[in-house]
């Protein structure tokens, strides 16, 4: 008796070894040529993730020409405050310092945005006023040195 | 007040208590909630269609092509709305050619080519040849070559080798079940394996979105084949309708449990998400979860099921009930989706906290999107039922 194969069994095969094939081969051209290079990833995004514009200098880059604000931070609360955290970002300035001008916050909700209260904060990890009560009508910088909050203007 | 504040202060008024500055915005919209919803829907048409074919239940044998056919419609875009939901849907066969073993994602990849591959079309390839060749030969054109093209030159159709088509389709099939089985227990895997999320992180979900998917695909099945009779101006057979209607009764009342004693689990253990989960379950997600996915979805369809196993006059309320009872079946298991997705990441990973969801209308990841997903594949279905209508195949004795 001769074996007997249904003639859709080959045809099936034939029809599955093309698919499999085509996909290997869109594979072999798809691959990105760095890929695996250090692990699975593409090896090329390390240079493409330097490209992008850096925003952040870090405040050492402020150091070098206002360290007299740092001396002033460092003595008091917001010392573990970055300047960049207040002044936003900051890569512009460091590189022309003449033209590009940088954020200056000034108004009441800015302090507000760490110190305005909030049940759900804890009282013990930030010190916290009511923006409606503590001496409204004037600006908090009016009264506190941003730098160092507790070195009161008037 | 500086523009950059300014949006802080808007989101977060949308906001209450503590929440991490990551979850102010949901990271998984509405496409989400559209994605597993249509899986499911083809894993639940998939298994009636083979409890139909593994048991042999005769009774089912006019909806049993209307089921395959109305999973592949849905399978073919089931992983578009993931797609569209990315923000470089161009990247999205990278998952494919590069993928790794850890990526849970990468490997649904490939069980979802082995189900569409190797289970799907090929049992409806093979139960459609025999007609296919038929068809060649009667019409004439381009839909010759088109049919011609379709059995893969398969020509043959001696008794034969037409009964190996039905061999080799029964073993499709019994592969097929534990296929469909991983394919939407992959589903509620990749939300069950998060294990920072409370809300999520259960060995229950693959089964509990497994059977919500059995559920929701034998609705559909249901009211495609009321809406096909009603087309063709056939008169649609009740017995049909009773025996489906019986399927889905055990179905949904195993779905039902199983949620329950997930959530009984839950409200039992009372962990420390317990307070946050309690309020998210009574706030934002009442409606949802108690009015549309408990009583529409879920009670209202037992209760009328269970009342239609012994309510046998009236007909045509019968058959109207039937059909109410598909639609809403089929909200309450979107609903389930919803709570589960938006759900999850309405609280805050610090348990003091909500963020809030508001739905988008357009753009890649909106509404219209969403409702665009959902449409496409009764577009699809349309199609396939007019190139491959059950009602012409060549009938074969068994
Ligand atoms: C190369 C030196 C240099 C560096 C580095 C530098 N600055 Fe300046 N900065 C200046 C000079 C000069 C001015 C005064 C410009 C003026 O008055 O127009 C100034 C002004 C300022 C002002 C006041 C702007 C105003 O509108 O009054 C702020 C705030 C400031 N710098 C913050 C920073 C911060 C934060 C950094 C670090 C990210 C930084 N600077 C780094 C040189 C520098
Ligand atoms: C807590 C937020 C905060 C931090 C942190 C902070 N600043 Fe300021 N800074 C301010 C505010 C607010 C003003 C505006 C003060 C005013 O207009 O009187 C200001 C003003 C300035 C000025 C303008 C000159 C002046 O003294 O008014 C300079 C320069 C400056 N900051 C540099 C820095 C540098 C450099 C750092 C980091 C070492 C820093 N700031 C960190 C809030 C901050
Ligand atoms: C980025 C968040 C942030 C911003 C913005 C900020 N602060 Fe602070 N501030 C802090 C933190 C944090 C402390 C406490 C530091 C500590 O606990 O060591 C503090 C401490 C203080 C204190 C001391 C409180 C006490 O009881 O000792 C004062 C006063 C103060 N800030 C005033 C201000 C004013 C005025 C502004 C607006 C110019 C401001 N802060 C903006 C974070 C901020
Ligand atoms: C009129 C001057 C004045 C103004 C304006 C002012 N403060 Fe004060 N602030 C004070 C004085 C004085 C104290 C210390 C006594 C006290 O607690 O009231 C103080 C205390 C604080 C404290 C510490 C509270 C504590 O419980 O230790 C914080 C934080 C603070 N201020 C933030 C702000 C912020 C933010 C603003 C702007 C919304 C602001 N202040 C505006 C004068 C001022």
């Amino acid at each position: 008796m001769k074996f007997y194969v249904p003639p859709q069994i080959p045809r099936l095969a034939l029809a599955f070894g093309l698919f499999i094939t085509l996909f290997l081969v869109l594979r072999h051209f798809l691959v990105p040529d760095t890929f695996g290079k250090y692990g699975h990833y593409r090896a090329a995004s390390l240079i493409d993730n330097t490209l992008p514009e850096i925003h952040y200098a870090g405040q050492q880059a402020c150091f070098v020409c206002h360290q007299d604000i740092e001396d002033k931070k460092a003595q008091d609360v917001h010392s573990d405050i970055h300047c960049e955290t207040c002044h936003g970002p900051g890569e512009k300035h460091v590189v022309n310092s003449k033209v590009e001008k940088i954020l200056k916050p000034t108004g009441r909700e800015f302090c507000g945005s760490c110190h305005a209260l909030n049940a759900a904060k804890l009282k013990s990890a930030i010190f916290q006023i009511d923006l409606y009560k503590h001496n409204i009508g004037k600006n908090c910088i009016e009264c506190h040195n941003p730098h160092q909050p507790w070195e009161m203007k008037k | 007040m500086e523009p950059h504040y300014q949006h802080l202060y808007d989101i977060l008024a949308h906001s209450q208590g503590y929440i991490f500055p990551n979850e102010i915005d949901l990271q998984w919209g509405i496409l989400i909630v559209v994605y597993p919803f249509i899986t499911g829907l083809v894993a639940g048409a998939f298994i009636l269609a083979s409890l139909e074919r593994v048991f042999k239940v005769k009774i089912l044998k006019p909806t049993y092509q209307i089921a395959l056919l109305t999973a592949l419609s849905f399978l073919l875009v089931a992983t578009m709305p993931l797609i569209s939901h990315l923000s470089q849907p161009q990247r999205a066969y990278e998952i494919m050619i590069t993928p790794h073993s850890s990526s849970a994602m990468a490997i649904f990849g490939f069980v979802y080519l082995w189900y569409l591959m190797v289970v799907l079309l090929l049992e409806i390839w093979f139960d459609y040849r025999h007609s296919m060749v038929v068809w060649a030969n009667e019409k004439s054109g381009i839909m010759r070559w088109v049919y011609k093209i379709l059995t893969l030159g398969v020509n043959d159709i001696s008794p034969r080798t037409v009964k190996w088509d039905r061999k080799l389709g029964y073993i499709i099939t019994v592969v097929g079940i534990p296929s469909a089985f991983i394919l939407h227990g992959y589903v509620g895997f990749i939300f069950g394996s998060i294990k920072a999320n409370p809300w999520w992180s259960t060995p229950l979900m693959p089964i509990i979105f497994l059977f919500s998917a059995m559920v929701s695909g034998i609705s559909l099945v249901l009211l495609v084949y009321m809406i096909i009779s009603y087309f063709r101006k056939q008169i649609i057979d009740l017995n049909v309708l009773d025996s489906i209607g019986k399927y889905l009764f055990f179905v949904l009342i195993l779905d039902f449990t199983l949620e329950g004693l997930d959530q009984i689990q839950r409200i039992y253990e009372a962990g420390e998400s317990f307070e946050i989960l309690k309020l998210l379950v009574s706030s934002k997600l009442y409606l949802t979860l108690f009015v549309s996915q408990g009583l529409i979805g879920t009670i209202i369809p037992l209760v009328t099921l269970a009342f239609l196993q012994f309510y046998k006059h009236q007909i045509k309320v019968r058959k109207t009930m039937y059909f109410i009872i598909g639609i809403l079946v089929l909200i309450g298991v979107y609903s389930m989706r919803w709570n589960v997705v938006i759900g999850g990441q309405l609280f805050s990973k610090s348990f003091a906290g909500f963020t809030s969801f508001k739905v988008g209308l357009i753009g890649l990841d909106g509404t219209l999107m969403a409702i665009f997903w959902l449409i496409l594949p009764i577009g699809i279905l349309a199609f396939l039922l007019w190139l491959l209508p059950p009602w012409k195949m060549v009938k074969e004795e068994d």
